[in-house]
């Protein structure tokens, strides 16, 4: 996926790392809830209610925690990208003479 | 029969007076200059935050008939039937949230008011999104008109329309929809999402109420022993069990295949898209993927109570005198609370029905003038003549969603919806597949929407149950797998096969493909990001 405008890294696209936790993290409850023979028995109970039953409400919560950290993790690598660039904005503003030293700064 | 109680039918008159007046009044909400176009009547501005979407997005996908059928299926037959309904709207947060930033990023790049406007622009191709449009339209038909179905099932315990006049009988459910036909045409999106506010507290108000008296007064152990009781029983029609209450080996596909089947299908549904359009980031959508869920805390709750209701011995018989399921929660709260708050209830689940209902009309409104309107017959629309077009064309599928109920059996309606589910997951390959990738052929994706819709309504029209010959279940023996599952799921896949190879084919035979108007940027632009402006040169006039 070569894009004429901007040769090198793009800006776009979430490091991988980051990328791979919010794909695990999206996984989990659909994995867990699909797999129906994990859960389809009557006990332990909780409060009178039979596990296949609180086990499917207890992933109510579980999903919406996993679906807010992924949130989470984009929302800060999206920041960090914002911030890489605004630096970019910048040097292409002062170009061609770069200083690394303002650069620092902004980092 | 019983008579009508005064004070239930004075707290619902009440309250749903209330609703119309907010109803009216909404059209000065976040005022714009004008409403004449989709962006403010259609989508009410483009501009709900997290909190306001919430609750319309809440309002929009739990809808009367959540709260009427899923409890009532409950209580017939148990959990495979109606218990699905609490991972499928579990799973359905992850996946929307990995998909719709997308399309709310490239939907704004260029002005897209529905899903076919995006399938049309990303294919170059207006068969493609008159296919979208066409399904949309069909599948949310019978869907408005379930909503008037629980409208039905509250008048009907309150002992409304009982007269034997046809006119007098529906009399009550003409106004009913008069008056949510007016609203939406004078306010657009921002009637149902000022109401979704009154309709949400309302159902949060009841399920706590009801929970804590199934606590007290029943007890959940007592409750779900009752239910284990009933469904081991054999029913006697059929002589096989009465239903499930914990799924056996030979249940979990066809449990399973629900959940995912409807979890994938809810977002393709046009009045779920335009929700999501109407919010102002992509982080509102994911922030609400994460907090959505609380509706589906309230949705497993109204589930028990219709477990609740086995316990308690409630007899849900319709003013006809047939049993009917359908009635099984409004008659809950008849017999067992004051009438004051019974009142309440009635209100919570009739004003739910409203809410979805003025939201399904002007998405499929929506699709008309975008997609086959302006596709078809007006190339050059202005934006206002759009906007007056579809406030039009948003009392006409009203119109035909009380044709519905009014003419069809009621099962009959119950059925249709289980088909629009299956009808609606076939737009989902051009449609979420096109948010990643081209690779797929116009065309094979338009063989492949054929070949699904084609063998799911054939396959659905074959089932038979007790109650009718046709449309009888969405479950089907699956292909290879020799369990049950359901339709909407085995269609997709075919449909999916048939689009891969035949793109495989027409790639390889250098079939021309059409112009893709959108680039890869704008998949991620954002809000305050200058790209969102629509860029004229970008969008198609």
């Amino acid at each position: 996926m070569a894009d004429p405008e901007r040769t090198g890294r793009r800006r776009t696209e979430l490091p991988v790392g980051t990328q791979v936790a919010v794909a695990v993290l999206v996984l989990v409850p659909i994995v867990a809830l699909l797999w129906v023979g994990s859960y389809a028995k009557a006990g332990p109970r909780l409060w009178g209610f039979p596990f296949f039953y609180w086990y499917q409400f207890a992933w109510v919560f579980l999903a919406s925690a996993c679906t807010w950290l992924g949130y989470q993790l984009i929302a800060r690598a999206r920041g960090q990208l914002e911030r890489d660039r605004e630096i970019d904005r910048r040097r292409d503003l002062s170009a061609p003479v770069t200083d690394p030293e303002r650069r620092g700064e902004e980092r | 029969m019983k008579g009508v109680d005064g004070i239930e039918l004075a707290v619902l008159i009440i309250l749903f007076a209330f609703v119309t007046v907010v109803g009216f009044a909404a059209a000065r909400w976040r005022r714009a200059e004008s409403l004449a176009s989709l962006d403010e009547w259609g989508l009410g501005g483009r501009g709900f935050g997290t909190f306001v979407t919430w609750f319309l997005l809440g309002g929009d996908l739990y809808t009367a008939y959540t709260f009427i059928a899923v409890p009532a299926a409950m209580f017939a037959t148990g959990a495979v039937s109606g218990f699905f309904a609490v991972p499928y709207t579990i799973i359905v947060y992850p996946i929307i949230f990995v998909f719709m930033p997308r399309l709310w990023s490239v939907s704004h790049r260029h002005g897209y008011v529905t899903p076919a406007d995006f399938v049309e622009g990303r294919y170059g191709s207006r068969g493609l999104g008159l296919a979208v449009a066409v399904t949309g339209i069909l599948a949310t038909m019978p869907y408005i008109a379930l909503q008037l179905v629980g409208i039905q099932a509250v008048l009907e315990v309150t002992g409304v329309g009982g007269s034997n006049n046809v006119i007098a009988r529906d009399l009550p459910l003409f106004i009913a929809f008069a008056v949510l036909a007016a609203y939406t045409y004078s306010s657009g999106l921002r009637a149902p999402a000022l109401i979704a506010f009154i309709k949400d507290t309302l159902i949060y108000l009841v399920i706590v109420v009801a929970v804590v008296y199934i606590a007290v007064k029943i007890g959940f152990g007592t409750m779900f022993d009752a239910a284990q009781k009933k469904m081991a029983s054999t029913n006697p029609t059929t002589g096989k069990p009465t239903g499930v209450f914990i799924p056996p080996p030979s249940q979990y596909l066809a449990y399973a295949s629900l959940a995912l089947g409807s979890a994938l299908a809810l977002f393709m549904y046009p009045h779920s898209v335009t929700a999501v359009l109407a919010s102002r980031g992509r982080n509102v959508i994911r922030r609400n993927a994460a907090i959505l869920p609380a509706y589906s805390l309230v949705l497993g709750l109204l589930a028990l109570l219709g477990f609740a209701a086995i316990a308690a011995g409630t007899k849900p018989i319709g003013l006809d005198g047939k049993p009917n399921p359908q009635l099984v929660v409004p008659q809950f709260f008849e017999d067992r609370f004051p009438s004051w708050f019974a009142g309440i209830a009635f209100a919570a689940i009739a004003i739910g029905a409203l809410v979805p209902a003025a939201i399904m009309s002007i998405a499929a409104a929506n699709l008309f003038t975008r997609n086959i309107f302006r596709a078809y017959f007006e190339r050059q629309a202005s934006p206002a003549r759009e906007a007056a077009v579809s406030k039009v064309v948003s009392l006409i599928v009203k119109l035909g969603a009380l044709i519905f109920v009014l003419s069809l059996d009621r099962q009959n309606a119950i059925n249709f919806q289980l088909l629009g589910g299956i009808w609606i997951l076939q737009t989902f390959p051009a449609l979420v597949f096109g948010l990643y990738t081209r690779w797929f052929h116009r065309w094979a994706l338009l063989a492949g929407w054929a070949a699904g819709m084609i063998y799911g309504t054939v396959l659905a029209y074959q089932q038979s149950s007790p109650a009718t010959k046709h449309f009888g279940r969405p479950l089907d023996e699956v292909p290879f797998l020799h369990q049950l599952g359901y339709i909407a799921l085995t269609a997709f896949a075919l449909n999916v096969i048939v689009a891969a190879v035949l793109t495989y084919v027409l790639r390889t035979a250098r079939v021309p493909d059409g112009p893709d108007r959108t680039t890869p940027d704008d998949y991620h632009a954002d809000a305050d990001d200058p790209r969102v402006q629509p860029i004229p040169e970008l969008t198609e006039r």
